[in-house]
């Protein structure tokens, strides 16, 4: 058999996915992220018409309400990217649910996918999350320092994660602990005793509603340990994940942009034409267009069952370093009227720091 | 479906173009440096045959057909990184190999495909008073009976002295603008053809740049490129210029590769040297945890990776038919920075071993300057994306 073509054409279903995503992002998810964020609170029904796409029932097998369908992180990254050019914190709270489906689809075995996945197979937004990020600088996320320890068929579980979004309407989490030599994963119910959820305040991703989990001697049965987890999978998966929101958010900033400079007059005539004004225009575009398509590579091997840690690891490290460029000077472009909260770029710009500290959380 | 991975056909011709790059042209990289102003050099003369047996890109586009291809413009891609990564000059000074090539089988006339396709052909736009700026073409080319006449100056022409025949671009009439500018080929040994010098440069050295003469020089009526007629309304005039302008469509994302292949080259001689220090940088911390070397070392390599799959794009956009004139510049100002920044950050990175001729990292340095300049400047590529961008022209976004 020959080897695949090099393509950047979608599939009709991708095609066809991109154009309801771009209508929801035009008609409400961009018109009412600034209002959720001022408000520090997700909008319920935007939730909903993203959980609405079915993204966490596309791997799920039938018999648990899903459609069945093989696993497919290029699809998901197109989605995330489409999604976030609204809104990065609504996509990433709305999608949490996908990426801990995901998490179950890869690491778990057929009983915990029989007993977590049913309650999430809904078109209606149920939370779930994975919690992998601890506050503290230097964070490695193979070396954490929630801890498990294992006695008697039971795990216990202590140790601080954070940036959890929507923390506080999940049902279970996937708690990344450090054990012994290893790092492993472990399902905990929202109801684990032991388990407190507080809200923290953030500079950006305000309606995604991040918290902090407290795992405190939290004990679950060995039997919601996942075994087959793996820790470069997940990270490689989410690190596309957040190139994506990155991705999405930086063409927003563009698109927003270009009108704008193109408007805008200073000394008789529109600051797009000067090249110190316009460069910086096409810089965006330039750098966006790596950006894309390091997150399309990474993804594209992920879904061939390739290997794809470095690809993933050097496109959110261009990812993250990129998307802030682009985010203030998005705000540079405006002015005075940028850093004013009637315009989304200061709102993009805290938005996009994000994607610097984000670990493990969308895995796509 | 979305795949940047290559496929096995195109893994070939790369695999090749590398055998080469590694067999003949490494291993002369260092002496060729050393001797500027040669003639053409000896080792190139078999690379040169076997070159011209296999089929050569230029403008050709994808045919009609739905189906996907992967083809001359990716090929030619694939095998320009890898003969840089030999050595840049080498490659540039394989005969057969030149822009006026690229020009005479995008527009040229089955005739002057057949006559000059094969030649090793030069292209001469560049005047000491016209540089970015090529629409101020001085050089005049003016038609008495069945011939033309050129007068002019020409600077900077990419092998001006080993050539065979030279693209000259010309005014048919100044006062006409770009519009009235045309291209024409000129047989090298064609009286009123003089040869002024060849520059000394910093890098690319055995590469001959030539600055180049041409007094009352006589060629026959069929050596223009394409037509040469005048357009009459400011829409043909603009179109005509913009047929000139668009064999660079094609051509950019080959010096793109270029870039591609210097950077390559530096980054694998400096982690080379940088293992032998213990320093591995194998994606294993998160970037910030990392050291400060492995940090630059990611960056370098993502850079390098983004600025290699914008390439790709371009030259498959080309492939497929589909406009790319957009993507071109793109990949041209993102290549072109990021293979001057690689080169210089990897002599920093090595320290005295980078900076000293021990190693070809200072000489990556130096022949990467120019893939920043030549075929368009960083800032030409940006005004040309910004101006597609805003939907500017070049009277408003000047």
């Amino acid at each position: 058999m020959s080897t695949p073509l090099f393509d950047l054409t979608l599939t009709e279903e991708q095609r066809m996915t991109r154009e309801g995503m771009r209508k929801l992002v035009r008609d409400s998810l961009f018109p009412q992220s600034r209002e959720a964020d001022d408000a520090a609170k997700a909008n319920a029904q935007l939730l909903n018409s993203i959980a609405g796409f079915g993204l966490s029932l596309m791997p799920m097998p039938e018999a648990l309400g899903g459609v069945g369908m093989p696993r497919s992180p290029l699809s998901n990254a197109l989605a995330v990217e489409d999604l976030a050019q609204g809104d990065i914190s609504h996509t990433l709270a709305a999608l949490q649910p996908m990426a801990a489906v995901n998490a179950l689809m890869d690491f778990g075995n057929e009983d915990q996918q029989e007993r977590w996945l049913p309650s999430m197979a809904t078109e209606s937004f149920t939370g779930a999350a994975i919690a992998l990020a601890e506050p503290r600088a230097t964070f490695e996320p193979s070396s954490p320092a929630t801890t498990a320890q294992s006695a008697d068929g039971q795990v216990v579980l202590n140790g601080v994660k954070s940036l959890v979004p929507l923390a506080a309407q999940c049902e279970w989490f996937v708690v990344v602990a450090a054990e012994k030599d290893e790092v492993s994963a472990f399902i905990v119910p929202k109801t684990a005793a032991g388990l407190t959820i507080e809200s923290q305040a953030y500079m950006g991703l305000r309606s995604a509603e991040p918290a902090t989990l407290t795992l405190e001697s939290v004990v679950v049965p060995e039997a919601d340990r996942l075994e087959r987890f793996d820790l470069h999978r997940l990270l490689g998966l989410a690190r596309i994940g957040q190139c994506a929101l990155a991705v999405g958010c930086c063409q927003a900033v563009m698109e927003y942009a270009i009108p704008y400079v193109n408007e805008r007059k200073a000394f008789g005539e529109p600051i797009a034409w000067r090249q110190s004004v316009a460069f910086m225009v096409a810089n965006m575009a330039i750098e966006i267009e790596g950006m894309r398509l390091m997150m399309l590579r990474a993804a594209s091997r992920a879904e061939q069952g390739l290997d794809f840690h470095k690809e993933a690891y050097l496109a959110q490290l261009l990812c993250m370093e990129k998307a802030m460029e682009i985010g203030t000077n998005g705000i540079q472009l405006f002015g005075g009227a940028g850093f004013v909260r009637d315009y989304p770029l200061e709102m993009w710009y805290r938005n996009l720091r994000s994607i610097a500290v984000l670990h493990g959380s969308l895995m796509v | 479906m979305i795949n940047l991975e290559l496929p096995e056909k195109l893994t070939q011709t790369q695999q090749m173009a590398q055998q080469l790059a590694s067999g003949v042209f490494r291993p002369i990289s260092r002496k060729y440096d050393a001797i500027e102003h040669c003639e053409t050099p000896e080792e190139l003369k078999p690379v040169a045959q076997m070159m011209a047996a296999m089929p050569r890109g230029g403008g050709k586009k994808g045919g009609s057909s739905d189906s996907i291809k992967n083809g001359i413009n990716m090929m030619g891609i694939l095998g320009v990184e890898a003969m840089c990564w030999g050595d840049v000059g080498l490659m540039l000074s394989i005969p057969g190999s030149g822009l006026g090539n690229a020009a005479v089988m995008a527009v040229g006339t089955p005739e002057q495909k057949e006559k000059y396709g094969k030649l090793y052909c030069a292209m001469a736009i560049t005047e000491p008073g016209a540089g970015s700026d090529s629409a101020a073409v001085a050089t005049t080319a003016v038609a008495e009976g069945d011939e033309w006449v050129l007068n002019g100056e020409k600077i900077y022409c990419t092998a001006g002295q080993r050539c065979d025949a030279i693209v000259v671009w010309a005014t048919l009439d100044k006062s006409l603008g770009k519009a009235a500018i045309k291209s024409f080929i000129v047989p090298r040994d064609n009286p009123g053809v003089e040869l002024v010098r060849v520059e000394d440069k910093m890098g690319l050295r055995v590469s001959d740049t030539a600055a180049l003469a041409f007094n009352n020089c006589r060629i026959p009526k069929d050596h223009i490129l394409g037509s040469a007629e005048v357009g009459d309304t400011e829409e043909a005039r603009k179109k005509s210029f913009g047929g000139v302008m668009q064999t660079f469509d094609n051509t950019r994302p080959q010096v793109a590769a270029m870039a591609l292949g210097v950077a390559r080259a530096a980054l694998e001689i400096t982690r080379d040297i940088l293992e032998k220090e213990g320093v591995e940088a194998d994606y294993s911390k998160q970037p910030y945890n990392s050291t400060a070397l492995e940090l630059e070392v990611y960056r370098l390599e993502a850079d390098l990776e983004a600025a290699r799959l914008m390439t790709l794009k371009a030259a498959w956009m080309a492939d497929n038919g589909q406009p790319n004139s957009r993507e071109a510049s793109m990949c041209k100002a993102k290549a072109g920075r990021m293979g001057n920044d690689v080169t210089l950050k990897c002599v920093a990175l090595c320290g005295e071993l980078g900076y000293s001729e021990r190693t070809l990292l200072e000489k990556l340095a130096r022949d990467s300057k120019i893939i920043d300049i030549f075929e368009g400047t960083q800032q030409i590529q940006q005004l040309i994306v910004a101006r597609h961008l805003l939907g500017l022209s070049s009277k408003e976004l000047k």
